[in-house]
């Protein structure tokens, strides 16, 4: 078995009296897609920019290709490729002129005219990056972060604030770079990307991983259970819920009813019936198929999006 | 080397790009010049030739304010982080600052000598050497003050109220824009404890007086040791992310950069040879017998000489 291309241990990272990363472990195997998935502030970035040298870490160790990126970050840094959050260019370069610029900075690089194709960018070629849209500007990230064609790529929330059909180019994009066998680690809070784009997923929340699997292990390891969510005319105690025939599990979540079960009509029917004998109504009802969501909720008590 | 070479290409680019650039670098340094030769100095060659030192040493010594912004902005805007993962050191990028800030002013000061001469009929641009060695290691030294700005300033408005305090003494303190000769005693005392006042001594006593490199050899080493000391500076306070604090020990590693003319201004104030020059200097256009080539000719714009240098000024 081979030396896994990315290994993280016990790493500790603070901000002044902030944790960051409080203990986070994982290993990435080459050719593997790897998915960091956590609500905002959950240490996803920090851990992130930890492996590609841009913070120090407090505590645990990391290597990267085989590199410590404390001692060698120099060379680490012709190994890995990036697409960062809160980063620009300069407004007034042209999008082939940063290609350029940047697979000149490597030893080993792409012909930019070939990302250039392959990312759609043809006829922004002599577009000043300020003028680019949201979508267009990410699509250069991520082709700057293949000029050099890494091992390893680093995707921090490559979706984040962008509207739904360029995030599904993204996505696209993605599962390219899956099928050339790359090996990528990406941050996420959104649950959709991390089922559909990663092998594996981490979980994360206070700077520690709660959750680590494939998307399905993960999924089957919350029993599979559809979740039934409800909102009540007037508030109940959740062990009446818990006990009714066919729910597995009931809780509250910010004013909504969480109920999970693997017979969704039996507990509807046996929750209408409850309603009724109580005297209370139901406000409104959805039902969702089993979800990493729902191993969030059954880790923390709290929604990924709070 | 390489990356080095290719980051102030892309600085080159983007000044020529940007519209602030033509305003600082181009037209306000020529508006100066045009001010100071023309209307100050009336067009008389000799008057002109006093100005001009001041003139250059002035945009000379703007250079600071661009690095500090453009390096600011570029923390700000998180551009810096992107290069930061990439293999770019701290010092290709601010070397390439450097470079590329030396490139854009170099014309422009070239420009204004060539126009003092054919336009304006000066009589003499001095010691060619020493004279690009004084430009030279003024525009170097003062772009590594605004690299140590950048460093210690978070944001862009802190940049610029930094900036301002820096500039204001800068250009009135030190003969820059009023004659250092005609500025109160106590006034000109201070001004041997700042840099613009040696970058702009030397180059007026290069202009008018053809000095040699040598003869300048306190101007030039001040300066130069000053650009070295304020470059290494800027490499140890270096920050690429926006959120990153500035260190502790940076403030008092920046004050450590005035050492140099701490030392200086002492030595000058005890020999008052930098007073004298400038005194002198300033009594070649204002008094005919220190002035005798220009003694024939009355020209209009040329003032009465009195000897008493403060009913002359033409401001």
């Amino acid at each position: 078995m081979p030396e896994p291309i990315l290994q993280v241990n016990n790493l500790v990272k603070h901000y002044g009296d902030v944790q960051a990363v409080r203990d986070v472990s994982f290993s990435v195997d080459e050719g593997e897609v790897f998915g960091l998935l956590g609500p905002n502030g959950a240490g996803k970035t920090t851990t992130v920019e930890i492996l590609e040298g841009l913070r120090n870490p407090d505590g645990g160790s990391v290597r990267v290709c085989g590199l410590d990126p404390r001692v060698n970050s120099r060379e680490l840094k012709h190994e890995i490729g990036a697409s960062l959050q809160a980063t620009a260019l300069p407004d007034k370069l042209r999008v082939m002129e940063a290609l350029r610029l940047f697979a000149g900075f490597y030893k080993r690089r792409r012909d930019p005219e070939e990302l250039l194709k392959r990312f759609g960018l043809e006829e922004k070629r002599n577009t000043y990056y300020g003028q680019l849209s949201g979508g267009q500007k990410q699509r250069l990230a991520l082709a700057m972060a293949l000029l050099n064609d890494p091992r390893v790529l680093f995707f921090d929330e490559p979706t984040a604030g962008l509207d739904p059909q360029v995030r599904r180019e993204i996505y696209d994009i993605i599962e390219e770079l899956r099928c050339d066998k790359k090996t990528i680690l990406m941050t996420t809070h959104y649950i959709e990307e991390a089922e559909r784009l990663c092998d594996r997923v981490a979980i994360v929340d206070h700077g520690k991983v709660i959750a680590l699997g494939s998307p399905r292990e993960l999924k089957e390891r919350s029993g599979g259970k559809t979740r039934i969510e409800v909102k009540l005319a007037r508030p109940v105690n959740n062990g009446a819920l818990q006990g009714l025939e066919g729910v597995a599990d009931a809780r509250e979540v910010d004013g909504t009813y969480v109920l999970h079960t693997q017979r969704p009509p039996q507990a509807i029917v046996s929750l209408v019936k409850h309603l009724e004998a109580d005297g209370n109504e139901l406000v409104s009802l959805e039902i969702f198929t089993p979800s990493l969501e729902d191993v969030f909720i059954e880790m923390t008590g709290r929604r990924l999006r709070d | 080397m390489n990356n080095f070479a290719s980051l102030t290409r892309m600085r080159v680019q983007l000044a020529f790009r940007n519209r602030m650039f033509f305003f600082f670098v181009i037209a306000f340094p020529f508006a100066m010049f045009f001010l100071y030769a023309a209307v100050f100095a009336k067009g008389v060659p000799q008057t002109v030739g006093f100005y001009l030192g001041p003139v250059i040493a002035f945009n000379v010594m703007g250079s600071f304010w661009g690095l500090s912004a453009t390096l600011v902005m570029f923390r700000e805007q998180g551009i810096l982080r992107r290069f930061h993962v990439a293999p770019v050191t701290s010092s290709d990028m601010l070397a390439s600052s450097i470079v590329a800030n030396y490139i854009l002013t170099l014309p422009i000061v070239f420009l204004q000598l060539l126009f003092a001469r054919v336009i304006f009929h000066v009589p003499s641009l001095g010691n060619p050497i020493s004279l690009f060695i004084l430009i030279s290691v003024g525009i170097v030294s003062f772009g590594s003050l605004g690299l140590v700005v950048a460093s210690v300033t978070s944001t862009m408005q802190e940049t610029q109220v930094l900036n301002q305090l820096l500039w204001l003494p800068l250009i009135f303190l030190s003969g820059a824009t009023f004659p250092l000769a005609y500025l109160p005693r106590l006034v000109q005392r201070f001004g041997l404890f700042l840099p613009a006042t040696y970058l702009v001594n030397g180059l007026q006593q290069t202009i008018l007086n053809s000095a040699t490199p040598w003869s300048r050899y306190a101007e030039i080493l001040s300066l130069a040791c000053w650009a070295g000391l304020t470059f290494f500076l800027s490499a140890q306070l270096f920050r690429w992310e926006p959120e990153a604090a500035i260190p502790r020990r940076a403030k008092l590693l920046v004050a450590a950069t005035a050492i140099p003319f701490l030392i200086l201004g002492v030595v000058e104030n005890r020999s008052d040879r930098i007073l004298l020059e400038a005194r002198s200097a300033f009594l070649s256009f204002t008094s005919p017998v220190s002035a005798p080539k220009s003694s024939g000719v009355d020209a209009p714009g040329r003032p009465p000489a009195t000897g008493n240098p403060s009913k002359n000024d033409e401001k």
